[in-house]
């Protein structure tokens, strides 16, 4: 009970952390096309998904009610290892999206879903406030004890790859915080209280003006893997499988590149 | 003094009406069950193991440093405070008391935020600061002490007020009549009178701050040895290693009672 209460506060934290600095595009794709929906689809499905595809979630998932008229999908976004917990504790989902691939595993592990398929991929990028004020020109920088230098938690996939993409550079980073989350370590250099931090390339890219990136060499950079899959238990399989047909079609993956997500 | 704590005693032992008894139960209940399935999920043979590494025991100093020094600031300021709401009459009283109540009902996280803009290095107090002498408070356990004390310090405001509120100002008047000083009679009988009050709020500060998260991470941020509270190592073990999560949340719970019950009388004297 208490676990569930621990996994509870979790899940209510991260929205928290991500309320704290609030940047949701509330677009809506326009799109009527209605790739591969052979048979009538009706129902609702609740997606679990990464908090770093929100932005592109809300605009796949309008395009495919769009696409399919009766389906409905609702999202619950949180960090991967929360929503992983939950799924694994018998929360009622139908879809996962895992910004990592461990977490998906374990979810496999578990029995709730199989066969995963890659959907997109993710690249790190140096983020800075806005006037780049403390010159920092790349990964090396890191290193530089009088900077104020921010990185994910290493129990984080932010963190763990950021860490990965330092060690390929060679870097011994001088940390003066490691963040719960990409969303809270963003908000610190957007205020400009951190001269550096490394973010995924999305996240500069939906943070608009308020940070600059800078790109990491191809040769240090780290890819960052999102699988999804249709969970065993899903109260709705075949909207489900739909909709992971969907993030998977053309369609799907021109929203999610628009979002700055490479695709699989 | 004495007097007072006689009458809570037998208060103590008064006979409840029967309809008290099972709602009493009820809530104890709902307040032990969950430790007690924390305690059943406990890594118990490995718990030496997890409670021995360097990042507990220095989120366990930092936790205990910052909670002490959150209520050692906020008993200096809040008393004071306390007794400016309880005891005047000024304009913008009923303001300064929703001043207070303010980190109360913020979530801890906007408050973090809150004081990231007001104290950090391009801050609308934190900016001139840091420009003239290199001054930082985020990222420093001065930081961590700061968010405590800011979402700490209303608990014991509010408590010492009510406490002030409930004592008799008639021997405050009686000592003034009789020649004593401002400064005497709110040394010798205002906070004699208030102690039981003072002590309840010490402890609800001291807890609270022990437990801060929110506005710790978003204003301190999250560094081992530096910044990262016992709180902070319990969310992000939870990422990761459930067992030593729940080892590391005995350990507060354990360090909370080892100070808490010793005080447990003093503070039923309220």
């Amino acid at each position: 009970m208490t676990l569930r209460s621990m996994r509870l506060l979790a899940a209510i934290s991260a929205p928290l952390l991500l309320a704290a600095c609030g940047s949701d595009d509330d677009s809506t794709s326009g799109t009527t096309t209605t790739t591969g929906a052979e048979q009538q689809l009706e129902g609702g499905i609740t997606v679990f998904a990464a908090a770093s595809l929100t932005d592109a979630f809300d605009e796949v998932g309008a395009a495919f009610e769009a696409a399919n008229p009766g389906t409905t999908v609702e999202f619950n976004l949180a960090a991967s290892s929360a929503l992983r917990e939950q799924i694994i504790a018998g929360a009622p989902a139908d879809v996962f999206a895992s910004a990592n691939t461990s977490n998906m595993d374990r979810v496999v592990e578990a029995g709730d879903a199989s066969d995963p398929a890659t959907f997109v991929e993710n690249q790190l990028q140096i983020a800075v406030p806005p006037g780049n004020s403390a010159g920092v020109t790349g990964l090396a920088d890191f290193a530089n004890a009088a900077l104020l230098i921010g990185l994910c938690a290493e129990e984080v996939p932010c963190g763990e790859f950021g860490r990965e993409a330092l060690t390929n550079a060679g870097v011994t980073p001088s940390i003066d915080t490691n963040e719960p989350d990409v969303r809270s370590l963003l908000t610190k250099i957007e205020a400009d209280e951190l001269d550096a931090g490394i973010v995924y390339v999305t996240d500069v890219q939906s943070a608009g003006d308020a940070v600059e990136g800078i790109d990491i060499p191809a040769e240090d950079n780290v890819t960052a893997t999102y699988p999804i899959a249709a969970l065993t238990d899903a109260g709705n399989s075949e909207v489900a499988a739909a909709f992971v047909a969907f993030v998977l079609s053309d369609e799907g993956q021109v929203i999610l590149t628009s979002y700055g997500f490479d695709s699989a | 003094m004495t007097s007072r704590r006689a009458v809570a005693r037998r208060k103590v032992h008064a006979r409840p009406p029967v309809v008290v008894i099972p709602l009493a139960a009820a809530a104890v209940a709902f307040l032990a069950i969950p430790f007690i399935a924390l305690l059943q999920r406990a890594p118990w043979s490995d718990l030496r193991d997890l409670i021995g590494r360097p990042v507990v025991t220095d989120a366990l100093r930092l936790s205990l440093t910052s909670a002490f020094s959150a209520t050692g600031i906020a008993l200096v300021l809040g008393i004071p405070l306390a007794w400016v709401l309880a005891r005047t009459e000024f304009p913008g009283r009923p303001l300064a008391r929703a001043l207070v109540l303010l980190p109360m009902v913020l979530p801890p996280v906007v408050g973090g935020a809150a004081l990231l803009f007001a104290f950090g290095r391009r801050g609308l107090f934190g900016g001139p600061i840091y420009d003239s002498t290199g001054f930082l408070l985020p990222f420093s356990i001065w930081g961590v002490i700061a968010a405590s004390t800011f979402v700490a310090m209303p608990f014991l405001v509010i408590t010492v007020e009510s406490g002030l509120r409930a004592s008799d100002p008639r021997y405050e008047d009686a000592a003034a009549t009789l020649g004593a000083s401002r400064w005497t009679i709110f040394r010798r009988i205002t906070l004699p009178h208030a102690t039981p009050s003072i002590l309840a709020g010490a402890v609800l500060c001291w807890a609270r701050a022990l437990g801060e998260f929110g506005a710790t991470v978003t204003f301190a941020g999250n560094l081992q040895g530096r910044t990262q509270t016992m709180p902070l190592a319990v969310f992000l073990a939870l990422e990761s290693d459930r067992d030593a999560a729940i080892a590391l949340s005995l350990v507060l719970i354990a360090v909370s009672l080892a100070v808490l019950l010793p005080l447990r009388d003093r503070w039923l004297a309220v």
